[in-house]
């Protein structure tokens, strides 16, 4: 069944078209995120969903039934806001329970409901106090605790982590994702964060420019990435995107860099032989030379070294591939000096090639 | 030898004693007796301590006729002040909430068209008041003044609430409206408990603008009805066989009285409240 249904979204606002034709399938349980750099339409789109905002054309479908024009309050979500947006003058307590009081539930109903949440997210010692009296971490858990009380058919997030710390972060991250585990509702979750969509999601909606560009499982996005922005916007850092030519070699398919370096394509369609083609090849597919790759043999190859970074769990080696800039992952104890030239095992597995004028994905 | 900053605070200190002289004037004079201001000059020190005056002032002097002092038109004022603060501050956050935190068609027009009359100097809005007041048949009436000071005093408590709840997140209305809540519930349970600091600039203000209001007071009351600022002039031009110069002072400072009491203890969260954000 699907939790939710996006059909031929548009938003205008007068002459600027933010969303051009959002379609999206959510299936009940799915956490799935919005993915996609600042503009890129995808907190409009929650909006819309949640009703807060009203869409140019197009339908929401929530749990089979349109709601258009159905008053957010109707429509049976619970919606958890970047600044948390708690109500300052009231008490955690009534924080959580005012949406009952707007709804006239009976009050044993509303304290229930109010044990049941506060237990889940240990809420218990901070009932009686004021938003501004608690931390970042325990203002978040409450604008949690405001939606899960709700039960309701669809959670919409909309960048909860971006205003806390970065160690923070991490911590609500997994609890976030430990909660959906064990409740089970669908959610919908906005960020602009890819390590934040890659961690949580069941399923990833890369946006930019007011459209979907690729809707899909986090390992289908991270590996066979529709195009080359969701190729070089998913992953930190980015995948490097090489100009190669497209040549057969031996019978099999390789995309040429040039300066001797020409890597194996097989699945390389046809149509593109003897064409310029973009290479996608993930910084931990260029690594130190003794690395295995699976079975196969690895493919080495020398290039000069313009950076070394390390970051102590391994270092980011700056490369010229065939005169190319690129980035590779190398492991920590590897002797890598700026200026040498390097030897690198290439993981030839996971090779994405992209037209260079569609920048669609080709094999 | 002067420093920058000592010159500096010699000049305010100057500068505040002149702006003082006139109160204190008034101030010394409404302790002295009429026969030592008339023969003598109108600054000097009191040989007397006529604290009577005050008393004459408040319940015995006459005014129009009557000899009632200016407790009566003390009492006017006080019932023209109180509701028309209450009700201008309220309906101003009122209006001031539905133009900040509600987008609507047209809204800005409408936010346009009430502050506009902080710009409408007072003169121009006599005679259309004058026609108001007499279709309503609330001409001479403190009600009829309740009224005009309600509504004229919604553009200045509109414009500043309008300001203050801009800085309320629009997050905030988001949260409530998917809680459930709607335009008023949002108001008196949100945004309300958020307003102390504005209030306070709304009320004060209001307070201070009615209390010393005087040409609709002069201009739409007359006898009993008027306010004390309108009583004043009649205090000042009431005959009599020596000219009451201490007891006529004494009421100046009665009149004045409980504006300067408001600035003495609210002046602090006057300035702070024009300065403040309505969360954090």
């Amino acid at each position: 069944m699907s939790a939710l249904v996006i059909r031929d979204l548009h938003k205008r606002f007068g002459a600027v078209e933010v969303l051009k034709g959002i379609n999206l399938d959510i299936n009940s349980g799915d956490f799935t995120v919005l993915v996609g750099p600042s503009g890129c339409g995808k907190s409009t789109l929650l909006n819309i969903v949640a009703g807060l905002d009203t869409a140019s054309s197009g339908d929401i479908k929530i749990a089979d039934r349109i709601v258009n024009t159905v008053p957010p309050k109707d429509r049976d979500i619970a919606m958890v806001f970047q600044s948390y947006a708690l109500y300052p003058s009231m008490t955690v307590r009534q924080n959580i329970t005012f949406g009952m009081e707007c709804r006239n539930i009976a009050k044993p109903a509303r304290e229930a409901a109010l044990t049941r949440v506060a237990r889940l997210l240990q809420l218990e010692p901070l009932l009686a106090r004021k938003p501004a009296q608690l931390s970042g971490g325990q203002r978040q858990r409450v604008a949690m605790g405001r939606a899960l009380v709700r039960d309701p058919k669809l959670f919409l997030f909309d960048e909860p982590l971006s205003n806390l710390d970065a160690k923070l972060r991490v911590e609500m991250r997994a609890e976030i994702k430990q909660l959906h585990a064990r409740i089970g509702t669908t959610i919908v979750y906005v960020t602009h964060d890819q390590v934040e969509a890659m961690t949580m999601a069941t399923r990833i909606a890369v946006m930019h420019g007011g459209e979907v560009q690729q809707f899909a499982d986090p390992e289908t996005i991270y590996n066979r990435p529709a195009n080359v922005f969701v190729a070089r916007f998913m992953g930190a850092p980015p995948m490097n995107t090489l100009n190669a030519t497209l040549d057969t070699i031996n019978g099999v398919p390789h995309a040429v860099l040039g300066q001797g370096i020409s890597l194996p394509v097989p699945g390389a369609p046809e149509s593109h032989r003897g064409r310029e083609v973009v290479l996608g090849i993930r910084p931990e597919c260029i690594a130190e030379p003794q690395r295995r790759f699976g079975d196969a043999d690895p493919l080495i190859v020398s290039a000069p070294i313009v950076m070394t970074e390390p970051t102590g769990a391994e270092t980011m080696v700056t490369l010229h591939l065939a005169g190319q800039r690129a980035i590779g992952r190398v492991a920590p104890d590897t002797k890598m000096q700026a200026g040498e030239i390097g030897r690198f095992a290439i993981d030839i597995r996971k090779l994405c090639l992209f037209d260079p004028q569609t920048e669609k994905l080709l094999a | 030898m002067f420093s920058r900053r000592g010159l500096i605070a010699v000049l305010v200190w100057l500068l505040a004693a002149a702006y003082l002289v006139p109160m204190v004037v008034v101030l010394l004079n409404s302790v002295r007796t009429a026969q030592e201001i008339a023969q003598g000059s109108m600054i000097g020190w009191p040989k007397f301590w006529a604290f009577s005056n005050y008393a004459v002032a408040w319940s015995g002097f006459c005014i129009a006729q009557t000899c009632k002092g200016i407790a009566p038109y003390v009492v006017n004022s006080a019932a023209i002040t109180l509701p028309a603060t209450l009700i201008s501050t309220l309906l101003g956050a009122v209006a001031g909430y539905a133009v900040s935190l509600w987008r609507f068609r047209g809204d800005r027009w409408i936010f346009g068209l009430v502050t506009l009359g902080v710009f409408l100097p007072e003169q121009m809005r006599l005679i259309p008041w004058t026609i108001v007041l007499r279709d309503l048949g609330l001409s001479n009436t403190l009600a009829g003044l309740v009224m005009i000071h309600s509504v004229q005093g919604l553009s200045f408590t509109a414009l500043f609430c309008r300001n203050y709840y801009l800085s309320i997140p629009q997050e905030l209305m988001k949260a409530a409206r998917i809680d459930g809540a709607g335009f008023f519930r949002i108001f008196w349970r949100i945004v309300l408990p958020l307003s102390p600091p504005i209030l306070v600039v709304t009320v004060i203000w209001q307070f201070t603008g009615i209390w010393n209001e005087f040409l609709y007071g002069v201009t739409f009351t007359t006898g009993t009805q008027q306010p004390i600022t309108a009583a004043l002039i009649a205090l000042a031009t009431s005959v009599a066989d020596v000219p009451q110069y201490g007891v006529q002072n004494a009421a100046v400072v009665l009149a004045a009285l409980p504006t300067m009491l408001v600035y003495l203890f609210g002046g602090r969260y006057f300035v702070r409240g024009l300065t403040a954000g309505a969360v954090k």
